[in-house]
């Protein structure tokens, strides 16, 4: 594709990149300017990339590919990769979104950061992520995709123990770094045989010869390692554990990395290798599967959490795992649209989770709001509607997301996802209803709810706009599983497979059913005053504990695997390392000094008895020559 | 008639002989030192008498060198024995013993 903008695609991730490290170095001295130029620069990435996006559109279906190679960046041999930039369908929805998600979470950091003396430090790291993320997606080939895969975990880690002088924060960074590690690896071994079979890392080289190339089973191996990748980044089960934790971090980070960009990077992988995917078969149904488990056991442990952003961590693993399943029955339009339905409503009701612990002057805890509504009027209703929107509430854009998924898995014959799926949207309604009744309404249970304010404008800009997303995205860009964003990626990732089924009035009265049954259930639990919720948890126990602790799962993973781990490696440091090794080494040097300690004795300094030594020796020598001859 | 070479490797012979001895059995340093000397002078001997019998003076070269090394090392074997008498009053090897383990 050749049109005015081509070019300019280098210069959407280089913008925050180039302010990232102005601020890495001089933010301290920029004071609140560190945050209005990180903003400025997201934000004029938004301006570019809307600009290439409308070039793409111009152009024909079959056209909208537009390559960019920077320079060549590893060249062995035969084998070499390119910084190669690479927009299409599927990765110009990608930096609209985080792009344009990203500048507004920004805007809202100006507010939320501006009492912090390591803002600059904050804007800088944010930023960085900003960079890795649109390189992640903007990649023409794996390694490259790697790089910025790495690159957005390492800012993960940065800005969830940014706070770091707690030491739980620094242990949260910790935490998802390891285990999002665990996955990587077998990730990066999955890009080492795609290397050993294809000798290139090339999307398009990759993709055109696979199916020459690969076998079934071959297609099976590099697909699920690939997963493993996308399972850590997007919390899958079993790699979950780390999201939740990450909350620990400044709010704007939860509502930019793991709500609304970094934790889909793992959907986008899928869909980006959905040819080896559906080469393979088997690793569509693992997806499938994955996504299934993950929606429900997730959304039963936000049932139960009390702190608010815990909620909406475990709702966001929860979500992702709607993804997964839409990616797992091939329906990747779908997926995509509720990648961006979530992403507007998911960092809505993050920010809003941050504009009310702002105005709570940092508390977290659902048990001490209440009644905050009068207050916040609008926090509240922004984050009421983006809460509706995911709870699936007709027109909004949360519901034409999950409503075209459970019509695909209808309609594809898989009726166990389906029940399974209006099952965990019953769940999601319930949870996202408690949250805002134990939020908003009742009485205030404590001195800071019953003093709560609202906060500045810079913050609930952002809110405003994003809830005009959380509305209206459906309505503008996709309405049904074969909608205008559908229609937009299909030349890249195939059309959505839809067979015959229910009546489409039918299912949608049914998801309508489940999601007010659900919103009018957490009514009456928790918002009509008629039961105590916190007397009837009580009765649920340890049902309830369980759920709120994600079923102990930690526990598990401690018992079976890290403290085994730490056993090994007590033994090999404590025994192995300095008993055997050390004590080999050490023996030899004892035994050195003891030999030597006898040995030297044979020095007396008595000069005659040298010189029959030396006698005897000439003596004996020259018998030995004697003897020879 | 020349002497035969027996004789002067018989002497040789019978002077290092001597030295050794002398080495092994005094204590004095500086008979011990002389003792040296005569094993010394018992090898030079050799060599000048094999010189003549091969009529090369190859021999006889060696054996200045070997003088003149020794005077040489004598300078120095002389100016230790001389200080250790100087700080013991005594020139008795059994007794210097300093150098050992």
């Amino acid at each position: 594709m050749v049109g005015h903008t081509a070019g300019a695609l280098w210069v959407i991730p280089a913008l925050p990149l180039a302010v990232s490290v102005v601020n890495l170095f001089v933010g301290k001295r920029l004071g609140r300017w560190s945050g209005i130029i990180a903003t400025v620069a997201v934000a004029a990435s938004f301006a570019v990339a809307v600009a290439v996006v409308l070039d793409l559109v111009s152009a024909p279906a079959e056209q909208r590919l537009e390559v960019q190679h920077l320079f060549d960046w590893i060249v062995s041999g035969g084998f070499a990769v390119g910084a190669d930039l690479q927009l299409d369908a599927l990765s110009a929805t990608m930096i609209l979104v985080i792009t344009g998600v990203g500048s507004l979470i920004h805007l809202y950091a100006i507010g939320y950061m501006a009492q912090d003396p390591r803002r600059g430090r904050f804007f800088a790291y944010l930023n960085l992520f900003v960079f890795f993320m649109l390189m992640l997606v903007l990649a023409g080939n794996y390694l490259l995709l790697y790089l910025g895969w790495e690159g957005v975990g390492l800012c993960s880690y940065l800005l969830i123990g940014f706070w770091f002088d707690r030491v739980e924060n620094a242990e949260a960074a910790k935490k998802a770094f390891i285990t999002t590690r665990i996955g990587d690896t077998l990730m990066l071994v999955g890009l080492a045989v795609l290397v050993f079979r294809f000798g290139t890392l090339n999307f398009e080289t990759i993709f055109g010869s696979a199916g020459s190339v690969l076998t079934r089973d071959a297609a099976t191996v590099i697909s699920l390692l690939l997963l493993a990748g996308a399972i850590g980044k997007s919390a899958q089960i079993p790699l979950h554990v780390w999201l939740p934790d990450a909350m620990a971090g400044p709010t704007p980070v939860s509502a930019l990395i793991h709500a609304a960009t970094m934790v889909t990077a793992g959907v986008y992988l899928v869909i980006r290798s959905h040819v080896l995917f559906e080469l393979s078969g088997t690793a569509l149904t693992v997806v499938l599967v994955i996504g299934v488990m993950t929606t429900l056991f997730a959304a039963t442990c936000a049932l139960a959490q009390y702190d608010i952003k815990r909620v909406l961590a475990y709702s966001t693993v929860s979500q992702l795992g709607y993804m997964f399943m839409a990616v797992g029955m091939r329906a990747y339009g779908v997926a995509m649209f509720f990648l961006v339905a979530h992403a507007c409503y998911k960092a809505l009701l993050f920010l809003g989770a941050g504009s009310v612990i702002h105005g709570m002057h940092d508390d977290q805890d659902l048990r001490r709001m209440g009644g905050l509504r009068r207050a916040m009027p609008i926090t509240f209703v922004t984050m009421t509607i983006a809460a509706l929107s995911q709870a699936g509430i007709p027109v909004l854009a949360g519901f034409y997301a999950k409503d075209a998924l459970l019509e695909v898995a209808q309609r594809t014959d898989r009726t166990a996802v389906y029940v399974l799926g209006t099952v965990a949207a019953f769940l999601t309604a319930l949870y996202l209803g408690r949250m805002l009744f134990l939020t908003f309404f009742g009485a205030a249970r404590s001195d800071a709810a019953e003093h709560a304010h609202e906060s500045p404008a810079i913050m609930w800009i952002p809110l405003a706009v994003l809830a005009v997303g959380a509305v209206g995205a459906g309505l503008a860009i996709q309405t049904s599983p074969e909608g205008t964003l559908s229609a937009f990626l299909e030349p890249v990732v195939g059309a959505v497979p839809l067979g015959e089924g229910m009546a489409l009035a039918a299912l949608i009265t049914i998801a309508v059913i489940v999601a007010v049954a659900a919103l009018a259930l957490a009514w009456l639990v928790y918002g009509s005053g008629r039961v105590d919720p916190f007397a009837l948890r009580e009765r649920l126990e340890p049902m309830a504990t369980a759920a709120e602790r994600g079923w102990y799962v930690d526990r598990a993973y401690d018992v079976a695997i890290v403290q085994p781990l730490k056993a090994f490696a007590r033994l090999t440091g404590d025994v192995v390392d300095t008993r055997i090794i050390d004590g080999a080494v050490n023996g030899v040097g004892g035994i050195v000094k003891r030999v030597a300690a006898g040995g030297r004795l044979v020095q007396t300094g008595a000069v005659r008895t040298y010189a029959l030594v030396l006698f005897a020796g000439v003596v004996v020598v020259l018998g030995f020559i004697g003897v020879r001859a | 008639m020349r002497t035969p070479i027996a004789y002067f490797l018989l002497l040789a012979g019978v002077l290092f002989a001597l030295g050794i001895v002398g080495v092994l059995v005094n204590r004095n340093a500086l008979r011990i030192f002389m003792s040296v000397e005569l094993q010394l002078n018992a090898v030079n001997l050799t060599l000048v008498a094999f010189a003549r019998l091969r009529n090369d003076l190859g021999g006889q070269v060696l054996a200045f060198f070997s003088m003149v090394v020794a005077a040489a090392e004598v300078v120095v074997g002389l100016a230790i024995i001389v200080s250790i008498y100087r700080r013991r009053r005594s020139v008795d090897v059994d007794e210097v013993r300093e150098l050992r383990w």
